[in-house]
């Protein structure tokens, strides 16, 4: 038995909290609130503290309960993990605010909160297992959690999206518990430090890599498997659409990740690599595409995840750039996350001033009379695309500069097209505020709304000057073979 | 170890109940079918796990049979909230087949 | 695509799976897994059976997880609403309601030595309520009339409890030495059959409420 040392401290806390404030609010739904805001303080700190252990004292990989892997279950927190606490947390803390101004107090919508402190539990305990069976379990309870928030508004919209999101997560968590079957009855193991050490190039390491990397790229909404993710996080609450978008998807592409940086090192072949990294560009387009012929506000933001949930796929060919190749495509996680909970959250506001209707062109007359709102839109707009002075901006610059010095400039030019895509519909979201014409503000929004939104959009500026920052806490995971 | 054939029908019946539930699953519109298959999907892994279990000469391995309850109460609760779901839709959609074609937004 | 092209490729595409499946198992060698690891911890857990010693404490945390992923359910459903009418029709006349009362006590019974029983040999949390769930599903669709539960806040700590407490004892573990989800030396046995107690408790209500697949009492009823 081993002791206990202060870096899984932090991270048992990361679990303990936000299970324990999910309990709570289960147990006492009108307290839901404010055992929500007491939660996501403190589980911001906590993620604070651990990114902080990570940047002392490097990656901490310890078992539960004092039983060291291949018997007991390790939890990892290393830079990678801490980068995705730490970007949960964050968009967490400005949703919780947001949804202050948006669940009614009473009634059936106070539920949101239960559901929003389950989902954020289990996001942290996917961020920082190590072991690929218990990953499979915080799958299923990231699923669950998704499912409720996308239902909780209740129309038949809503009910058919959470019915094919629910289908398609479970279709995709039964073939990644095919690929755990597969690691297991080849390795005998499951921690994923073990299965890197045994590694291997056989058949079912093979399948096991298809089974489990479809099963995820379709709970990541990998163009061609995302047809779900529109009419789900379209028709999901706005702080639900937003923690989906943001945070959700990010789950399943951070597995995928974490699997080929480990498990699957030995069969990370240039040809697969390249595979991946294709497809992640045929959803940068399509997404694209999609979101530049969509009529409507929240359609249109959320093709606009399945783009740039493309972008993030350029990690796989990047592993093989040379060390840390993939941390520019970890990076934008960040600033997709950011800039996308609040074009979401902004969407919620003009939608609610506009009546409930969010077609663009009505949408445009709400947008001239709500600078706030508007404002925090056109940044949150302009760090998606990448324009300079946004972290989205940075995070491009990055992802360039990994294609250009890995001798794959055609990656380059792949993003730099993608952005000018994104731009298109940015501007067709954005360009008819500008335009003269009357305004008139609609239906009241708590000003706390439009607060939060426009304090979320500062901080897609703020972050562009945490690019060394996270660089560093996201380098600070070992990894072994080709990639590390 | 040496290996006996004794786990191969097992792990044959398993492999033929995850294929024959995945294709049900994804040409069936019917929910309840899908629902159904996700679970006969479910216990084709999970009778594979077993048979890995199972194959040596010696004791079965405990690990997998825990993994294997785990997964069916998972499994349980996902189908309750699936079927649960396809109540609520059956009166707004007038039966439970998944409407056909990629949804609308 | 037309239901029956598509039916074709994926029957094709589902026979090709089947075929690499096979012969991707075939191709795995023999091994014993975890089984020695586990045989060689058996003296340090306070329980006799190894599938009970994987699930409530080399793994531990694993059960704690999937004791969430049942209560979540149970939140899912009810966030969609409440139950109006029962999910079947009730059986009417004397036979089934006599023979319940017979029948019930003794799924009682036997629910609670499966619990105990999981400790030496098969059994344990889940298999104890499942059949104490099977029971509450016949009482429920026994009785033609809206079943008498208890009240809301009640059911909400009743689904809870299993949870709550393995969490408690797991984060106890935290300052008395074993660390997170681990049990202090000595204490297995008494907190792994606390936790099964309690588990099982939770899982027989859970997976009542969730047969009857929605909220069984008024928003306003919520306090």
């Amino acid at each position: 038995m081993e002791g206990m040392s202060d870096g899984l401290t932090w991270a048992a806390w990361l679990l303990i909290v936000p299970l324990a404030g999910a309990l709570l609010a289960g147990v006492w739904p009108r307290a839901g609130r404010w055992i929500a805001l007491a939660t996501s303080v403190l589980v911001a700190l906590l993620a604070l503290g651990a990114a902080a252990q990570v940047w002392t004292q490097g990656p901490q990989v310890v078992s539960l309960g004092g039983w060291v892997p291949p018997l007991g279950i390790g939890l990892r927190l290393d830079g990678l993990a801490a980068f995705m606490l730490l970007v949960a947390a964050l968009v967490g803390l400005f949703v919780g605010g947001y949804s202050l101004g948006y669940i009614p107090r009473d009634g059936h919508g106070e539920r949101f909160w239960a559901l929003w402190l389950w989902l954020w539990a289990a996001l942290n305990a996917l961020f920082l297992s190590g072991d690929v069976f218990n990953l499979y379990v915080t799958l299923e309870l990231v699923v669950l959690a998704s499912t409720a928030l996308v239902a909780l508004s209740g129309g038949a919209a809503a009910l058919l999206a959470a019915m094919r999101y629910l289908m398609v997560g479970l279709l995709g968590s039964m073939a990644y518990l095919m690929g755990v079957a597969l690691l297991y009855t080849q390795h005998g193991v499951l921690d994923l430090g073990l299965l890197a050490q045994r590694g291997g190039e056989g058949t079912a390491m093979m399948l096991a890599a298809t089974l489990m990397s479809v099963g995820l790229m379709a709970k990541a909404a990998l163009f061609p498997l995302h047809v779900w993710l529109p009419p789900a996080h379209g028709s999901a609450p706005a702080p639900a659409s937003a923690l989906l978008s943001a945070l959700v998807v990010k789950g399943a592409f951070y597995i995928l990740l974490r699997l080929w940086l480990t498990v699957f090192q030995d069969l990370a072949h240039p040809g697969v690599m390249q595979l991946l990294g294709g497809m992640g560009m045929l959803a940068v387009f399509w997404g694209g595409f999609m979101s530049l012929s969509a009529d409507r506000l929240k359609p249109l933001v959320a093709y606009s995840t399945v783009a740039q949930v493309g972008y993030l796929f350029l990690a796989f060919p990047f592993l093989l750039a040379g060390p840390g190749g993939w941390h520019a495509a970890v990076f934008l996680v960040a600033a997709h996350a950011t800039a996308k909970a609040c074009l979401f959250m902004a969407a919620g506001n003009l939608q609610e001033a506009n009546g409930g209707d969010d077609r663009l062109a009505s949408v445009a007359e709400v947008m001239r009379a709500r600078p706030l709102t508007s404002f925090a839109l056109g940044i949150a707009g302009a760090s998606l695309v990448g324009l300079p002075f946004t972290v989205g901006f940075v995070a491009k610059w990055i992802l360039l500069q990994t294609a250009i010095t890995s001798g794959a400039a055609f990656w380059a030019v792949g993003v730099v097209a993608g952005g000018l895509l994104t731009g298109a519909y940015v501007f067709r979201l954005l360009g008819p505020a500008f335009r003269p014409g009357p305004g008139r503000s609609g239906r009241p929004v708590p000003v706390l709304r439009e607060g939060v939104t426009l304090a979320l959009a500062l901080v897609c500026v703020l972050l562009g000057f945490a690019g060394s920052a996270g660089l560093r806490l996201i380098a600070a995971t070992p990894v072994a073979g080709p990639g590390g | 170890m040496a290996e006996s054939l004794h786990a191969w029908p097992f792990f044959g019946s398993g492999v033929l109940l995850f294929v024959l539930g995945l294709h049900a699953l994804v040409t069936r519109p019917h929910l309840l079918i899908k629902v159904l298959a996700f679970n006969v999907m479910g216990s084709g892994t999970f009778m594979v796990l077993l048979s890995a279990a199972a194959r040596g000469s010696g004791e079965p391995d405990p690990v997998p049979q825990a993994l294997v309850i785990t997964g069916i109460v998972v499994a349980v609760s996902a189908t309750a909230v699936a079927l649960a779901l396809m109540l609520r839709l059956y009166p707004i959609l007038g039966g439970a087949g998944l409407p056909p074609g990629p949804p609308e937004d | 695509m037309n239901p029956r092209p598509l039916s074709l490729l994926s029957g094709g595409l589902s026979a090709l799976l089947a075929l690499l499946l096979v012969s991707a198992l075939w191709d795995t060698p023999v091994h014993e897994g975890v089984s020695a690891s586990v045989a060689g911890a058996m003296g340090h857990t306070g329980v006799a059976h190894p599938v009970t010693a994987v699930l409530l404490d080399f793994r531990a945390y694993d059960t704690l997880l999937e004791m969430a992923v049942v209560l979540l359910a149970v939140l899912a459903t009810w966030s969609l609403g409440r139950c109006d009418t029962l999910p079947a029709r009730p059986v009417q006349g004397p036979v089934m309601r006599g023979g319940l009362r017979h029948l019930i006590p003794l799924a009682v019974l036997t629910g609670g030595y499966l619990i105990w029983a999981g400790g030496a040999g098969s059994g344990g949390a889940f298999q104890g309520g499942a059949v104490l769930a099977a029971s509450g599903v016949m009482w429920v669709l026994a009785w033609p009339r809206r079943p008498d539960l208890p009240a809301p806040l009640g059911l909400r700590v009743g689904v809870t409890l299993g949870v709550a407490v393995f969490l408690a004892i797991g984060v106890a573990g935290l300052p008395l030495g074993p660390g997170f989800m681990g049990y202090p030396p000595g204490w297995s046995y008494g907190l792994i059959l606390t936790v099964e107690t309690a588990a099982a408790c939770s899982i027989a209500l859970s997976l009542v409420l969730l047969f009857l697949g929605g909220r069984p009492w008024r928003d306003a009823e919520d306090g």
